[in-house]
């Protein structure tokens, strides 16, 4: 039973911030219809901007932040994330607007490696491996029949789902997002409506990257030990939310959001009941289960076209 | 001054040259047609005028402005809006939110609301389908759907790209009676077709295009009476 709990708590804190990770690519996606395999990065750099702004406050000895401290750390980390996001599309991929998919999708793979190695300069980040200070208090809330219920836990679980709430009412509840969706399904079309599509695309790219920073301060914050910029776990990460888009149906918000959760559980519960050495394996395993049975994902769109 | 006044419009697609120097005139108040054989260059005008496409030489004047260096989603706001080829619903949106990015550009909610009735009212059809999925509606139905969107703009022009491509005969008379309504009610029209017999039918003007230059012009009714038009256009035989 503790351990079941255990389980289940742990599902829902990492599957939360696999769901935030998978919206980004799932968004993008849906209005420019290319993986950008660069998103991982902005994730690894939320973590990693997280620490930066942490070791800037003076935190890092003995002790830990107040939450204010988290919170301007956290919001510090989105800002720098949403601009590097915004820089990403305006630099690297608005000038290939016209250009085959594949191009833009190989562009998307060279932003990635240019982001992951320029990381490791010793002026920038380093090829170190750091310990991020313990920005939220390291307190246990409740204890009940053994399972130990975190602060950090908590944390993860309310921001996380904060955010995908707020984006439910961006996307589906506002001016913006219907804009947004518009844009998804004919740009051209959505320009005639005097939508501003490139503006419209810019944003996407800035809340996606956001929603990633946030992940990101997230999982430093619960897995304090971050590795280098270009090491392979932040890509693993970064693929396995990328999976959860394609689980639960890429292009579909709900879907990333329902995708990043059970991939969370998934593999939480194989590592939990199974063996933990083969965790990855129970995540790409319901990946080609999905492939197989319902390639368009739990949540795809289901096509209903008419002429 | 007239409403729209192209001027020597041209368009290039790569090496292709589509449109060859267009001169048209659209007067307030009037349906002006423009016929024509496929590929005779008919969307590519109503493209280059929207600013869906850039042109590369000549110009178009909008009430006195000219829309040079403009783009599409710059051109709605001055009052022009234009149903694209193929309709160009968002077929995974709801009719009710289709509608109201129709009205993106607007912020009097009295005004889209009241402009939201009467675009119901010319289509009633549309009324009973308001939570319905856009790509679920029969071909005529999208039809409508398009032009309602097109009229939340409260458009001083309204650009119509072939509106009876593939659709039943009865509807294709239903869509030109609420043609004849909007403009009645004050809009003025631009629109393309291939079905010459109807175009000329409602049109106050027309002009016939071939391979992107403007083979004739005049009043729709001399036109259709004219015997070049009627041989290549309306299918007469001697």
């Amino acid at each position: 039973m503790t351990k079941l709990l255990q389980t289940l708590l742990d599902s829902i804190a990492v599957g939360s911030l696999y769901a935030l990770i998978a919206l980004g690519y799932t968004m993008v996606y849906g209005i420019l219809q290319f993986i950008n395999f660069a998103h991982s990065d902005v994730f690894m750099l939320g973590a990693w901007f997280s620490f930066v702004l942490a070791r800037a406050m003076g935190l890092g000895g003995a002790g830990s932040g107040s939450i204010v401290q988290s919170l301007v750390i956290l919001l510090g980390a989105m800002l720098l994330c949403g601009v590097l996001g915004f820089l990403i599309e305006r630099l690297a991929y608005r000038p290939l607007r016209k250009a085959p998919k594949l191009n833009v999708l190989i562009t998307a793979i060279g932003v990635s490696l240019l982001l992951e190695n320029t990381g490791q300069l010793p002026q920038l980040l380093g090829k170190q491996p750091a310990r991020m200070p313990s920005v939220i208090p390291d307190l246990v809330l409740v204890e009940a029949a053994g399972v130990q219920i975190r602060l950090v836990d908590v944390l993860v679980i309310v921001i996380a789902l904060g955010l995908m709430l707020f984006l439910q009412w961006l996307v589906f509840g506002s001016r913006l997002g219907g804009a947004m969706r518009a844009v998804s399904q004919n740009q051209a079309v959505a320009a005639l409506m005097g939508i501003p599509v490139d503006r419209i695309i810019s944003f996407t790219f800035v809340t996606g990257s956001m929603l990633a920073a946030a992940a990101g301060f997230l999982y430093a914050a619960k897995y304090p030990g971050l590795n280098q910029p270009a090491h392979s776990t932040w890509v693993l990460l970064g693929l396995k939310c990328f999976v959860a888009a394609v689980v639960g149906g890429i292009g579909s918000i709900h879907g990333a959001m329902a995708g990043g959760l059970l991939i969370g559980f998934v593999e939480m519960f194989g590592a939990a009941y199974l063996t933990p050495h083969l965790r990855d394996v129970y995540v790409f395993t319901l990946l080609i289960a999905v492939l197989l049975f319902r390639p368009s994902g739990l949540l795809g769109l289901a096509r209903v076209e008419k002429v | 001054m007239s409403l729209l006044q192209v001027s020597g419009l041209q368009v290039h697609y790569g090496a292709i040259h589509a449109l060859k120097g267009i001169d048209l005139e659209v007067e307030a108040g009037q349906i002006v047609t423009l016929i024509g054989a496929n590929g005779a260059g008919k969307s590519t005008t109503l493209r280059a005028i929207s600013g869906m496409i850039p042109c590369s030489g000549g110009s178009v004047v909008f009430e006195g402005r000219n829309l040079k260096g403009l783009n599409a989603h710059e051109i709605v706001r001055l009052g022009m809006s234009h149903v694209p080829e193929g309709r160009g619903v968002f077929p995974h949106l709801t009719v009710e939110e289709n509608l109201a990015l129709g009205a993106y550009i607007r912020s009097d909610k009295g005004g889209v609301k009241q402009d939201r009735e009467r675009a119901l009212d010319l289509f009633p059809r549309l009324r009973e389908r308001l939570p319905q999925v856009a790509g679920t509606l029969s071909g005529g139905e999208q039809q409508m759907l398009a032009i309602a969107r097109a009229l939340m703009v409260r458009p001083r022009l309204l650009l119509l790209d072939e509106p009876s491509l593939g659709l039943a005969p009865q509807v294709v008379q239903t869509i030109f009676q609420i043609i004849r309504d909007i403009n009645r009610d004050g809009a003025t029209v631009l629109l393309i077709e291939q079905n010459a017999h109807m175009a000329l039918h409602v049109a106050h003007r027309a002009y016939v295009l071939e391979t992107g230059r403007i083979a004739m012009s005049g009043p729709a009714a001399s036109l259709a009476a004219s015997d070049a038009v009627r041989k290549t256009y309306l299918g007469a035989h001697e």
